[in-house]
């Protein structure tokens, strides 16, 4: 019998698959094509404390096995969340983590305390790495000084399942990953979008609104699993792994760099079944070769 | 009535070139097919085309219960629709359906449907369902050139087609908006329909304001996901930011920031 299950702080999942924040909607919008509860867990959409209307269409550039996304939090609030989302949320089994963002310090920790408060979202996803709005996000996330901060102010404010989701935009992930770990954080997730842009030669005008987007699918995974791998040496605490999966292999092999669980993304969008077809795929796979559990295969990577 | 989407794998039973760069693609499903509304859409995987990572979202062009077939009409602008222009009858393609909401279906009334372009192609599944509403349809085709009237015999199925090209090498000359049928009694549609580039869309949506008529639209914006989970495609409505996914394609013009100026 094949046990996949993991933990992730104080979180135990069935299976270490989740899905990434702002590619699954708040899982509804799934319903149709899959059983959500046969998920590890959902990472729900970034949530801000004030309501946010996103960047100005156009939002999204195709890239050659990617895309680019500047989408910029859109979102209804935390208020919102509580009071409309929150009890849709309660009918799913599996755990309903909330991505957490904002500008100020102030703004994360109000959010992060009124989730503290509701019963049913174990865990949330400190979001210091949005590439797409122009305060806050991502300049949490790319030194050491700002990333230690507000990881410890949410850490007090915050007792259940901390993760942070850091930024691959930075000179050394390993150094942000070491003071995120030092600060409090019971689990680290990687990576967020590579920040990038397209440019549309007919009309010699970048294509996202914002000029610069943030880079997602097959095309970095490469450079996930490189910045994954170095984070699994650096750190003790668990790492989720994320950034360009599309299937079973890809997910094993940021598992055999050390991660504890993946996160799916993109792949979302192009077939909105592929989290659980990896579950089961991973499953498959470790009948095959007779693997008892994640430990099994996590961090075996032969490096010499 | 929200319908339950689906992913499925259809084959190709047919395919037709209309011109150089535009075809109709009938896939053909083995099981019955949910009820699809028209201005409804599809969100289509192309295979083995690198440069094309999403699907293409494509609006439903023709739906035959009979033989459980969809249509699409597609006009070829880069890679994904120029592979999908190569596939073969007994093709398999997989698809996402039915998906976003649709034009609102009046009963027993004068209708105008307006097309441009390739906007033209899910004005044909409409007017055969409001031509089964016993609805009066009028249909109003437009292009630079008679070259640019594609499936004329089709629409005429439906409704009293009438056409306008810039070039009055077909039907009147000048731009849609210039046809006669806008010049007296609009008001006797009771709402009119629109599809095609979004100005000549603004300016149709204008006309009907002006007559005090409702006017739908259907929007194209770029999508990812077409099921409303990334937030890419939205549109600036009096509701603020919405997905053209799910809160469209077919929108209310009045709804529209865009199309108040």
């Amino acid at each position: 019998m094949v046990d996949l299950s993991v933990n992730i702080g104080k979180l135990r999942m069935r299976n270490p698959v989740m899905t990434a924040s702002g590619t699954f909607g708040y899982g509804f919008e799934f319903d149709d094509f899959i059983d959500v509860d046969s998920l590890g867990a959902i990472i729900v959409k970034g949530t801000t404390r004030e309501a946010r209307e996103g960047n100005a269409y156009p939002r999204m550039a195709e890239t050659p096995m990617g895309m680019l996304n500047a989408v910029g939090l859109q979102n209804k609030g935390i208020d919102y969340f509580v009071s409309d989302i929150y009890p849709r949320l309660l009918k799913y089994k599996t755990h309903v983590i909330v991505n957490v963002s904002g500008s100020k310090i102030e703004d994360y920790l109000y959010v992060a305390e009124k989730l503290n408060d509701l019963e049913s979202i174990p865990a949330i996803e400190l979001n210091i790495s949005c590439p797409n709005v122009k305060t806050g996000g991502m300049a949490f996330g790319t030194s050491c000084d700002s990333a230690a901060e507000i990881t410890k102010a949410v850490r007090k404010a915050y007792d259940k399942t901390l993760i942070v989701k850091l930024s691959p935009n930075v000179t050394s992930v390993t150094d942000i990953a070491q003071v995120v770990e030092d600060a409090g954080a019971d689990a680290i997730s990687l990576i967020n979008t590579i920040m990038g842009m397209a440019v549309d030669l007919d009309s010699r005008k970048p294509v996202l609104s914002t000029v610069t987007g943030g880079l997602s699918g097959p095309a970095i995974k490469p450079v996930a699993l490189r910045m994954v791998w170095q984070v699994c040496n650096a750190v003790k605490v668990p790492v989720i792994g994320l950034g360009g999966i599309m299937s079973a292999k890809d997910a094993l092999e940021f598992i055999l760099c050390g991660a504890t669980a993946v996160q799916i993304g993109t792949a979302n969008f192009i077939d909105p079944r592929i989290s659980q077809t990896i579950v089961r795929d991973l499953n498959t796979y470790f009948e095959k070769n007779n693997l008892k559990s994640i430990d099994d295969i996590r961090g075996t990577l032969i490096t010499s | 009535m929200e319908v339950r989407k689906l992913i499925e794998d259809f084959s190709i039973s047919n395919k037709y070139f209309l011109n150089a760069e535009t075809f109709v693609l009938e896939l053909k499903h083995t099981n019955m097919l949910p009820p699809i509304a028209p201005g409804q859409f599809v969100e289509v995987a192309v295979e083995n085309a690198p440069h094309t990572f999403l699907r293409r979202p494509l609006s439903i062009h023709h739906v035959d219960y009979e033989n459980n077939i969809i249509s699409l009409f597609v006009k070829i602008v880069g890679e994904g629709t120029r592979k999908l222009s190569l596939l073969q009858i007994q093709d398999k393609v997989n698809m996402i359906y039915p998906l976003g909401r649709g034009f609102t279906l009046e009963h027993k009334k004068k209708v105008l449907l307006t097309g441009g372009g390739c906007g033209i192609a899910p004005l044909l599944y409409l007017a055969d369902k409001l031509k089964e509403n016993l609805c009066e349809v009028d249909i109003l085709l437009a292009g630079k050139s008679s070259n640019d009237i594609l499936r004329a015999d089709a629409y005429k199925k439906f409704g009293h087609l009438l056409i306008t090209t810039e070039d009055g090498s077909l039907g009147e000359k000048g731009l849609i908006i210039q046809h006669s049928v806008f010049k007296n009694n609009l008001q006797k549609y009771a709402r009119i329909y629109s599809c095609g580039p979004e100005r000549m869309m603004q300016a149709v949506a204008r006309l009907a304001k002006a007559a005090k008529i409702p006017s739908e639209v259907s929007l194209e914006n770029t999508m990812a996901c077409g099921i409303g989970a990334c937030l890419c495609c939205v549109v600036n409505t009096k509701n603020g930011h919405q997905c053209v996914c799910t809160e469209g394609p077919v929108f209310d013009s009045s709804e529209l920031e865009d199309f108040q100026k």
